[in-house]
């Protein structure tokens, strides 16, 4: 195994939906190949930062505010088309 | 190194488009247990709008975040958020239960979110194929080891705006498929349905954006050259 054929397999291992066989010569490229190995630690450490910084931040009163927006919306539109629906029957 | 890595993405399907309405076409009845969400939803169709309110409060985050993402820009991103789930609620019907209702819920946000990524480009389309093809910056060319604990050397903020400029920085196509499957903790296959993308075409371009993203981020993370 080459350091493309461990790229092409470089998702697979991460989500551990790789077969023992192949596993063991990914294993193996990584044991013998320091740039692979590093592209690897590395990989993980920038999922790793984003997952654990989430970059943007959701405020419980914007979260609220678009909720109780939502809302109105729904409720407008549940008053229509209940409105339509009573109209429509009484043709 | 990688000179082969181009071939990986051939097997992508061009969808440009992404529909909202052509998922659910399935088998009914083959899910063994339902999803919590499930009963949800058939509260909300009969006219329960608090069954649908605990639905938005389950997944608005998820949504806004996607849409912030997706489109960098707060307005656009609660602007979305609201129409996602206005959307839904008059689509209610359509949603079969096929799929979860977090991903159908995603779809829809992800196509809320390009057209209006499209609108502000006048002169440009967006679509999750746009950059796609290029190869630039997927192949690894920074071996250097990072620093273990990025939190030691910047700040929250500093950090927040490194990460936030990064993801920036990748296609739309690319940021999108990071953002559901490693922000937001998508499986490869969700992430697929929520993007109208083949599993095959959202792990290349999954490779494709971390190694970019790690390519980025090399530039602050490394650890500091030892003087020659
Ligand atoms: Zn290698």
């Amino acid at each position: 195994m080459n350091c493309t054929d461990f790229l092409a397999k470089l998702t697979d291992y991460f989500d551990g939906q790789i077969d023992a066989e192949l596993l063991t010569e990914v294993k193996e490229h990584l044991g013998s190949c320091h740039h692979c190995e590093v592209v690897v630690d590395t990989t993980r450490q920038t999922i790793d930062v984003y997952r654990g910084h989430q970059p943007y931040e959701f405020p419980d009163e914007l979260s609220s505010k678009l909720r109780g927006a939502i809302m109105d919306r729904c409720r407008k539109h549940v008053e229509t088309t209940v409105g339509e629906k009573t109209s429509a029957g009484v043709k | 190194m990688a000179a082969e890595l181009s071939s990986i993405d051939q097997e992508l399907e061009p969808t440009d488009e992404i529909a909202v309405d052509s998922t659910e076409e399935a088998p009914e009845g083959v899910a063994a247990e339902p999803h919590p969400d499930v009963l949800l939803v058939e509260q909300a169709r009969a006219g329960d709008t608090a069954a649908f309110e605990k639905l938005i409060r389950q997944y608005d985050r998820q949504i806004f975040r996607t849409a912030l993402h997706i489109t960098q820009n707060r307005e656009d991103a609660e602007d979305i958020t609201q129409d996602v789930f206005f959307k839904a609620f008059q689509k209610l019907d359509q949603f079969k239960g096929n799929s979860k209702f977090s991903t159908w819920l995603v779809r829809i946000a992800v196509n809320e979110s390009l057209m209006r990524l499209r609108k502000r480009k006048t002169s440009k389309t967006v679509s999750m194929d746009q950059d796609v093809e290029t190869d630039e910056g997927s192949i690894p060319r920074d071996f250097a080891e990072w620093r273990p604990n990025p939190e030691q050397t910047f700040s929250q903020s500093e950090l927040g705006d490194i990460l936030r400029k990064t993801i920036a920085g990748l296609p739309p196509g690319f940021r999108t498929v990071f953002t559901l499957r490693d922000i937001e903790n998508l499986s490869t296959e969700e992430t697929a349905e929520a993007l109208g993308l083949s599993v095959p075409a959202v792990k290349s371009r999954l490779l494709r954006a971390r190694l970019q993203l790690r390519e980025r981020l090399s530039r602050y993370f490394r650890k500091a050259a030892t003087p020659a």
